[in-house]
């Protein structure tokens, strides 16, 4: 099994420099180091946002309220940032976290106490907390000029060559990396999708496991809410509309399975960084910016058929006409 | 499941116990209590022309919601719904600016619906994928295609006879649209409750591999089910187009949420292998009924998401939680 997801990765990361490759041949600026890191900086909030969500569906649930939780937090954030000017970034961040881990909470304690499918709460939660924030907002726009300096500086600010939107995302994809390897609870979320049965007789609690994965992916929802409003320097009701379906379409090129039990943190970071390669060329190569829904939606569509194929077992053979029916 | 299911009562309920108790008379109830509230809350509620008007808040969306009440009884679900309505009408739009016929723009529509609905059924039922993330690839995939062609441009200039279909009215204030929801309805209804097909989509739904090997064609009875709901998002597409008079490629954002809610608000059990066609329609009518009173009074249209929202979750909740209180 680890030999397997190991080759995935490999797949993964060898179509990405076939990309760069392709690319390069006619762009070459596009593969120059200082690009890349470009590249990379750009693709940061999907990569925190798929780590959260891939926890979420390693546990057999799906998170489609990432971008509503980003988008309230954010706009929460900068109404603080212009209530407040003074309160420090470091609160602020903490402020993020804290409400996105809460939006999250909500979520699973939905799915964990009261049994109900995690599509038909997101769902729900989705339109909620995007409704919420025209309340909390009137509908107005939070602009570039109203907030602080050191509010807007955060992300921006460089260290070692790289903003520190990039080192948020590498901090956490070490540290979920160490948290789904070397921790019992990372090894609860595989054991709850792989075979929830087994894990309750192993003594798992399954819900509380589902409950913790929603935390874990409203914080990093939330934590981007502050990075995406702070870089973009701009908040209001439709910001990241619909950037849920980049994210559940990062986990699934990166071979997270929707089955749940499968995955890793090095999966969703490469279909993540797979997509905004492909975001960041497409202006590069000259087509039209119209074109990114539908390549988005055809990788996601070719990604579960690569993976389902791949992993599919194959069943007994008693009746050979009703296996021939299916 | 706690013991108290195990218990097997002396007596049966009389068939009208039961049908008080049922999902579908709470909703009733709620229907109608709305509708009161509604009247007392507006003087302008009460007048034929305004409830006609307020019946395009639901007609479009119910009648994909039958289909996809079929579908998910069947254990299955189609996100694409709102992205097939984009490209069929993105293709009508097309068509128009080549001076098509009506009948032509209308065999478009539903053709291109069709041709979306089989898509899915060859990913899901030809190459067995999961159906929830199938659908979210094709909702971009299909949305995508008709950014593609429109980008930020709109079409416009449809014939004049295309109104009819959003915009007509067969008799008095019954407009086109609520005819064919109301025909769309019996029509459903029969196909689950009267037909041995609907009992397949029941069985399908329960226990897929049981149903295999009753001698249902599992993949076959999916395939119609995708196949009917693109033809339904096909017929919507049709109605909408004709009533708004233009296409954008952001036409019926977000209705599939929309959709899902009022089928599972009918009692659709979303895990599959329950739920009725009446539920459905009352739930349409609740829904059709909430945003109308909300918008009389003046609520903006993202508020009522929230309340659409709510109702999604409640609806699941409420039951779940006065279980749990009482056992």
């Amino acid at each position: 099994m680890k030999q397997l997801l190991s080759s995935r990765e490999l797949i993964l990361s060898a179509a990405i420099v076939v990309m760069l490759g392709l690319i390069a041949t006619r762009f070459p600026g596009f593969v120059a180091p200082g690009n890349l890191a470009d590249v990379f900086n750009d693709t940061s909030p999907l990569i925190i946002l798929a780590i959260g969500q891939m926890i979420v569906i390693l546990t057999k649930c799906i998170d489609l309220s990432v971008a509503a939780n980003l988008a309230l937090t954010g706009m929460v954030c900068a109404m603080i940032n212009v209530a407040a000017p003074g309160v420090p970034v470091a609160v602020i961040v903490f402020v993020a976290i804290a409400l996105g881990a809460l939006l999250g909470a909500f979520n699973g304690i939905l799915v964990w106490k009261l049994d109900i499918p995690p599509i038909v709460v997101t769902l729900g939660t989705m339109t909620i907390y995007r409704g919420i924030i025209f309340l909390i907002s009137d509908g107005k726009w939070v602009n570039s000029h109203e907030m602080s300096d050191a509010f807007k500086a955060f992300p921006r600010a460089e260290a070692l060559g790289l903003p520190m939107l990039s080192w948020l995302a590498i901090l956490m994809v070490v540290i979920f990396f160490v948290l789904m390897t070397r921790t019992t609870l990372g090894r609860a979320f595989y054991a709850v999708g792989g075979n929830p049965h087994a894990a309750v007789y192993t003594g798992i609690n399954v819900g509380k496991s589902q409950f913790w994965a929603f935390v874990f992916s409203g914080a990093l929802a939330g934590l981007t809410g502050y990075l995406w409003v702070s870089r973009y320097a701009v908040a209001y009701v439709d910001i990241a509309l619909g950037f849920e379906l980049d994210v559940v379409a990062a986990c699934v090129i990166g071979g997270i399975a929707i089955s749940g039990g499968i995955g890793s943190v090095g999966g969703a970071v490469l279909g993540a960084l797979f997509l905004g390669v492909i975001k960041n060329a497409l202006p590069v190569i000259n087509v039209s910016p119209f074109w990114q829904m539908a390549i988005s939606g055809s990788a996601i569509i070719i990604a579960i058929a690569v993976n389902t194929r791949a992993g599919r077992t194959k069943g007994r053979i008693i009746l050979k006409k009703a296996e021939h029916a299916s | 499941m706690s013991s108290t299911d195990r218990f097997i009562p002396d007596r049966l309920q009389s068939p009208l116990q039961q049908r008080l108790k049922s999902w579908e008379t709470l909703l009733l109830a709620v229907a109608i209590g709305i509708f009161i509230a509604n009247s007392l809350a507006s003087p302008y509620f009460l007048n034929a022309w305004n409830l006609s008007d307020a019946t395009f808040n639901f007609t479009e969306k119910a009648m994909i919601a039958f289909a996809m009440a079929l579908l998910i009884v069947a254990g299955e679900i189609d996100l694409s719904v709102a992205s097939i309505i984009a490209l069929a009408s993105t293709a009508m739009g097309a068509a128009a600016q080549v001076d098509a016929s009506t009948l032509t723009l209308v065999l478009v529509g539903l053709s291109v619906g069709l041709a979306c609905g089989a898509f899915n059924a060859v990913l899901v039922c030809g190459m067995g994928l999961p159906s929830i993330v199938v659908t979210i690839g094709t909702m971009s995939l299909f949305r995508g295609i008709s950014y593609i062609i429109l980008g930020d441009q709109a079409y416009r200039g449809y014939p004049t006879s295309f109104a009819y279909f959003g915009q007509g009215y067969v008799f008095w204030v019954i407009s086109f649209e609520f005819v064919l929801f109301a025909i769309l309805a019996v029509i459903y209804g029969v196909i689950l409750h009267k037909t041995n097909f609907g009992r397949a989509v029941y069985a399908i739904g329960n226990n897929a591999t049981g149903a295999l090997f009753s001698g249902i064609r599992v993949n076959r009875v999916k395939s119609i089910l995708f196949l009917l709901t693109g033809l339904m998002s096909g017929v919507a597409a049709v109605c909408l187009t004709s009533r708004l008079g233009s296409t954008r490629p952001s036409i019926g954002l977000g209705m599939e949420l929309e959709v899902v809610t009022m089928v599972v608000l009918g009692g659709v059990n979303i895990l599959g292998g329950s739920g009725t066609i009446p539920g459905v329609v009352i739930a349409a009518f609740v829904m059709g009924l909430v945003t109308f009173g909300l918008g009389l009074l003046n609520v903006p249209g993202i508020v009522m998401s929230i309340f659409i929202g709510a109702l999604l979750i409640g609806v699941i909740a409420l039951p779940r939680l006065w279980q749990k209180w009482r056992g």
